[in-house]
């Protein structure tokens, strides 16, 4: 696979469709897997993680989901090339930045990724585009169905599915939505928000970031218990807290404009107006700011420039795709300035000055 | 070992493991008292905890320095890992540590998930002859893992006989619980070579 025609593309995360799109970006599913006749991953010889990798790759090669996908050997890649897949959320960073013989198989819609030798020997990935995750659990449910008739898991009748982890064991299962909230951190109301749902054994994090500070408003609720639920009774305790942050975000939202329309404006059309102007910027301000101009969009303040855009831009402006795109290697100050020039370049092409 | 926090000796030795981070604690007596209290405390106060069903933050398992010691020491006979090195690492060596250590993941997998017992789903037994997805497929296969390495140091000690044997016990389990067609991917020959299979 070419990885620079998929610069060209956004992937399945940022197409910006499906349900509650304006505020869920993407519904993820994931299971973790281990084939019991290798130590896990971390135990495991250089000879273990090659024989697991082709084991894995030849078994799954078998099945009906398995023959559609293509196979990328991770540990031979560039340090951008793996980057790249980082910010395209189809490898872990952990993933990435591993040693030893890996590998991800992904599906032409980036859907389905499944990452060989990362923490665990299998851990297999299903997102879909806005808020649907019964929609992303159905498909993961076939691809590990499938996978399971060639490939023997290890399981236990007690602690269930065996993960490298005692965190991921039992169902193996991690449920998340990564939401756009910018209206609850204007509004300050982001921490409470968080609190509460810690209460009910969720965890959240930041785009791009493991317990990091959240980039551009970007958050990702999940679950953090694994064993003693069934994956149906998991995939709702996450589901079920999304419409209530989707009604916080709205009300936010209407608040905002009818106490603060002004202050609003200003904040968004300022935002827009560095954006386009800019010649050098940061991955991280670009964020911020492009998180501002997407909220401006959705509440009607900026009428020129569409969702889809937007998220493309969120992924287009990151170190690797960056790079890609451009087709050269750049330092980070050199990125800064491609960036800045990116951005306006793409402004001046899609749309008109606003007033 | 010296208290973290003061110059006493270091008698309760905790880990700490929260959505995979490891963080271990070193403290006198005093000192794990007034930190185990601090804990209890703060588990105490959010009560509704317990009725988003789970349990959350950070959860401890303490042992006295004897306990600890002894129980170091336990190593999983299939991957050899000891459970000192677990506590290190926080993750486990291979699938037969949830039995070797059973006892000693009880209470660590209970504070983590609020549950001690699988109620997902379970692998279908394989359509094809021979396939393994079940529990004691499990069992079965992982001790290749054990066989393995036992292969390996009788290669070293130049002990062909017993190489000879591991090696066959690894193709019996597998051609038994992988299907008859293939062995594992590659299997080291007695004499340390690597065949394709």
């Amino acid at each position: 696979m070419k990885l620079d025609t998929l610069a060209e593309t956004v992937g399945e995360w940022l197409r910006g469709t499906g349900p509650e799109s304006d505020i869920v970006m993407s519904s993820r599913v994931r299971l973790a897997r281990n084939v019991p006749q290798y130590p896990f991953v971390s135990r495991a010889s250089e000879q273990d993680r090659v024989d697991v990798e082709r084991f894995l790759r030849e078994r799954i090669a078998t099945v009906p989901v398995g023959s559609r996908l293509e196979y990328i050997d991770v540990g031979r890649l560039e340090e951008i090339d793996r980057q790249f897949l980082v910010e395209r959320q189809l490898i872990s960073r952990e993933h990435a930045e591993a040693q030893g013989a890996r590998s991800v198989a992904i599906d032409g819609l980036e859907q389905v990724s499944l990452m060989i030798n990362e923490e665990d020997h299998l851990r297999i990935q299903c997102m879909h585009s806005g808020l649907d995750l019964r929609g992303a659990w159905e498909q993961i449910r076939v691809v590990d169905e499938q996978i399971g008739r060639v490939v023997p898991f290890a399981f236990h009748p007690r602690w269930g599915y065996l993960t490298a982890c005692p965190t991921n064991v039992g169902t193996g299962i991690r449920v998340s939505v990564m939401l756009h909230l910018p209206a609850l951190v204007i509004t300050r109301q982001i921490d409470k928000v968080f609190r509460s749902l810690h209460k009910i054994s969720l965890a959240v994090r930041g785009l791009y970031g493991e317990g990091s500070q959240a980039m551009g408003d970007f958050y990702q609720i999940s679950n953090q218990t694994t064993l003693g639920k069934t994956e149906e009774e998991l995939v709702e305790q996450v589901g079920d807290v999304v419409p209530v942050l989707i009604d916080y975000e709205r009300r936010a939202r209407e608040f905002l404009v009818r106490e603060t329309q002004q202050n609003v404006h200003d904040q968004v059309s300022r935002a827009y107006g560095i954006l386009r102007t800019a010649q050098t910027i940061t991955a991280e301000e670009t964020m911020q700011l492009l998180s501002r101009v997407r909220m401006g969009v959705l509440l009607g303040l900026i009428g020129d420039v569409s969702i889809s855009d937007i998220n493309s831009l969120l992924v287009r402006t990151q170190p690797a795709h960056l790079q890609k795109l451009r087709g050269v290697e750049l330092d980070t100050k050199d990125r800064n300035i491609e960036r800045a020039r990116y951005l306006r370049r793409h402004f001046e092409g899609g749309a008109s000055p606003a007033n | 070992m010296k208290c973290q926090q003061c110059d006493k000796q270091a008698v309760f030795h905790i880990t700490e493991l929260e959505t995979g981070e490891v963080r271990e604690l070193h403290l006198c007596e005093d000192h794990a008292r007034a930190y185990l209290n601090q804990s209890e405390a703060a588990a105490g106060t959010a009560e509704e905890k317990a009725t988003g069903g789970g349990i959350s933050g950070p959860l401890s398992v303490a042992q006295t320095a004897d306990e600890l010691a002894v129980l170091d020491q336990k190593a999983c006979p299939m991957c050899g890992i000891t459970f000192f090195e677990f506590r290190n690492q926080g993750r486990l060596g291979c699938p037969h540590d949830y039995v070797h250590f059973e006892k000693e993941l009880e209470p660590l997998v209970a504070n983590i998930h609020g549950a001690s017992e699988h109620s997902g789903r379970r692998p279908e037994r394989g359509a094809g002859k021979g396939q393994a997805a079940l529990p004691e497929g499990t069992e079965e296969l992982t001790r290749v893992i054990g066989l393995r390495r036992s292969m390996q140091e009788a290669i070293a000690c130049e002990d062909y006989e017993r190489a000879r044997e591991d090696r066959d016990t690894i193709r019996a389990i597998e051609e038994r619980w992988l299907g008859p067609a293939r062995r594992g991917p590659t299997t080291p020959d007695a004499d340390g070579t690597t065949h394709e299979a």
